[in-house]
């Protein structure tokens, strides 16, 4: 019945279990895409953070209830008005990068709400993507597991692409793990990397 | 046990407080009476308990028929019962009658001890302050040192509130459903609308109708109709009325035309019967002083800075009442002081009523949350 009965878990989300390194004990952490709150239930259980999510999905809503975690409803892309500036020592934008409409504006708001920003997204030069481009389709894999026509992501991009957009925009990278398959890559990650892991801060001029 | 899902007949209790009450107004209540119904068991550790706070026009009665009146069922029955959402299997549920109401805890229409006359008129102004404080004695009463939760909508939704800023170690979980922090001057206006109704009527006798055998009729029923309009959204009155005409054509005098017309006459009639109208003027001003930031240099998360309950808050898509914005000022302030707090925005289409109606999303967030608190 209740959440507390079954422990929090990270499974099949190799990406969650990089960000939790990353957090550091007693943190306060916002989720932006929150799902159903699972790294936001295993922050607060396991790293004693202070969490809330962000969630649109009235079903995700829901399942964030009942992990037990603190989620609020609303659109991203409405901006994060209902956070104070510097209020959280991290904001963390997973798999949903990819699927905003207005990119520089929201990690420029992760920025403002949070002392670092962490996000996660499918590389698209994952080296079975670029083989399907070039056998004529559009990529679809584990980490990008949508056709063309249903698929909710609008700015898919590269490592390289990513990291040239931060060096333009004053966002400062502070670390990086590339993934394959839950496998850490540090060989030609641009091309063998499924998944970016990004911790960055705020370096404008 | 009751049969699942139904809470069965209950029986309304009274409460008499020997004690006086000191009101925000700066009047005094010398004795006065709580109404309440109970649904569910006390556990043995006493930490089952849910209070559920009632609005404008609704009372204790919150779930179950009453042996003499079967089609008198509880105004938050499809949401409060055996293995219902508010589950009175696992929880005991205490619904009260604020004070100043007509369901019967002292109000207006009681007799005044000092004059041996209803109060009529010079019942004083009650706030939720003050509503929570009565509360808080009754739930002494009843053992219950520490509320489960407290929950309600609209102004119910402010006690609720007010409860986790005036008793913090004495709510655990608040459920703060279709709610704003403070009325907004349209708001104050639809109310004073009601209230200008009511004492313009010529039965109205300054709040001393009964003295002339008469009630302000006619001014109660208008401000049921401003009232409830308010409470319906523009969709919900065009899906289920439209220009829908009762006789099929315009009659051309100022009879009843459209259905709604007929339908807030019906609505209106239904409520003068039952409502006192010193009731009424005092709910709404109590709606109106509501303000739990104004002491506070208008910074609402420094008025919930005493709360420590966990807090589940709720709004509706089509409420233009409370809309969703106002819930938004809520959660801010919650979350500034770092609260536990879970938000949901439910697109619902049936206006401010909306958390008074069996909509599945709204009380499976209910049931979810619920579940989760431990006892």
């Amino acid at each position: 019945m209740n959440a507390q009965a079954t422990p929090p878990t990270l499974a099949g989300r190799p990406d969650f279990e990089a960000i939790a390194r990353w957090i550091k004990p007693n943190s306060n952490v916002l989720d932006l895409g929150c799902g159903d709150g699972s790294l936001l239930r295993y922050l607060h259980e396991r790293r004693d953070a202070k969490t809330y999510g962000v969630e649109i999905d009235d079903a995700k809503v829901l399942a964030c209830v009942k992990n037990g975690v603190n989620v609020l409803q609303a659109d991203l892309e409405g901006g994060l008005l209902e956070f104070e500036s510097n209020s959280f020592d991290y904001v963390v934008l997973s798999l949903t990068l990819q699927a905003v409409r207005h990119t520089e504006r929201i990690l420029r708001e992760m920025l403002r709400v949070g002392r670092e920003g962490i996000v996660t997204f499918p590389n698209f030069g994952y080296w079975r993507h670029r083989l399907q481009v070039f056998s004529g389709h559009m990529p679809v894999s584990r980490d990008l597991p949508f056709q063309w026509y249903d698929t909710p992501n609008i700015h898919l991009s590269t490592i390289s692409d990513f990291e040239i957009f931060c060096a333009g925009h004053g966002i400062r990278i502070l670390e990086r793990i590339v993934m394959d398959g839950g496998r850490e890559v540090h060989l030609l990650p641009n091309l063998l990397g499924a998944l970016a892991v990004y911790r960055f801060d705020d370096h404008a001029p | 046990m009751p049969p699942e899902g139904s809470t069965g007949i209950v029986t309304p209790q009274s409460m008499h407080f020997d004690e006086s009450v000191a009101l925000k107004s700066g009047a005094r209540l010398e004795s006065y009476d709580l109404t309440y119904e109970t649904y569910g068991t006390l556990n043995a550790a006493r930490s089952n308990a849910i209070l559920v706070c009632h609005a404008l026009n609704a009372s204790h009665h919150v779930a179950g028929v009453y042996a003499d009146d079967p089609r008198n069922v509880g105004w938050w029955d499809n949401l409060i019962g055996p293995g219902k959402a508010v589950d009175t299997n696992r929880f005991f549920v205490v619904g009260v009658n604020n004070l100043g109401g007509c369901h019967g805890s002292t109000g207006p229409s009681s007799i005044d001890p000092k004059t041996g006359k209803p109060y009529g008129g010079s019942f004083p102004v009650v706030t939720v302050e003050d509503w929570v404080e009565s509360h808080a004695r009754l739930a002494t009463r009843l053992g219950i040192e520490r509320f489960a939760a407290v929950m309600g909508g609209s102004l119910g939704a402010m006690q609720a509130l007010q409860w986790t800023i005036s008793q913090p170690d004495r709510v655990r979980n608040a459920l703060v459903i279709a709610a704003a922090p403070k009325l907004s001057a349209q708001n104050i206006a639809f109310n004073e609308v009601a209230r200008q109704a009511i004492t313009s009527d010529p039965d109205f006798h300054d709040g001393n109708y009964h003295e002339h055998g008469v009630v302000p009729r006619r001014g109660l029923r208008i401000a049921r109709m401003i009232g409830h309009i308010t409470y319906l959204s523009d969709d919900a009155m065009a899906e289920k009325f439209g220009r829908a005409l009762r006789e099929g054509v315009l009659k051309f005098n100022f009879d009843v035309d459209f259905q709604i017309e007929s339908y807030l006459r019906y609505q209106a009639d239904k409520f003068a019967d039952r409502f006192d109208a010193n009731t009424y003027l005092r709910i709404t001003k109590a709606l109106d002083y509501f303000d739990p930031a104004a002491e506070h240099g208008s910074v609402l998360s420094a008025a919930l800075a005493p709360a420590k309950a966990n807090f589940l808050v709720a709004s509706f898509t089509s409420d233009w009442r409370f809309s969703p914005a106002r819930s938004r000022e809520i959660v801010r302030a919650m979350v500034h002081n770092w609260l536990n707090v879970s938000y949901a925005e439910i697109d619902a289409p049936h206006g401010h009523d909306a958390f008074l109606m069996d909509d599945a999303r709204y009380h499976a967030l209910i049931r979810a949350y619920l579940d989760n608190v431990t006892l």
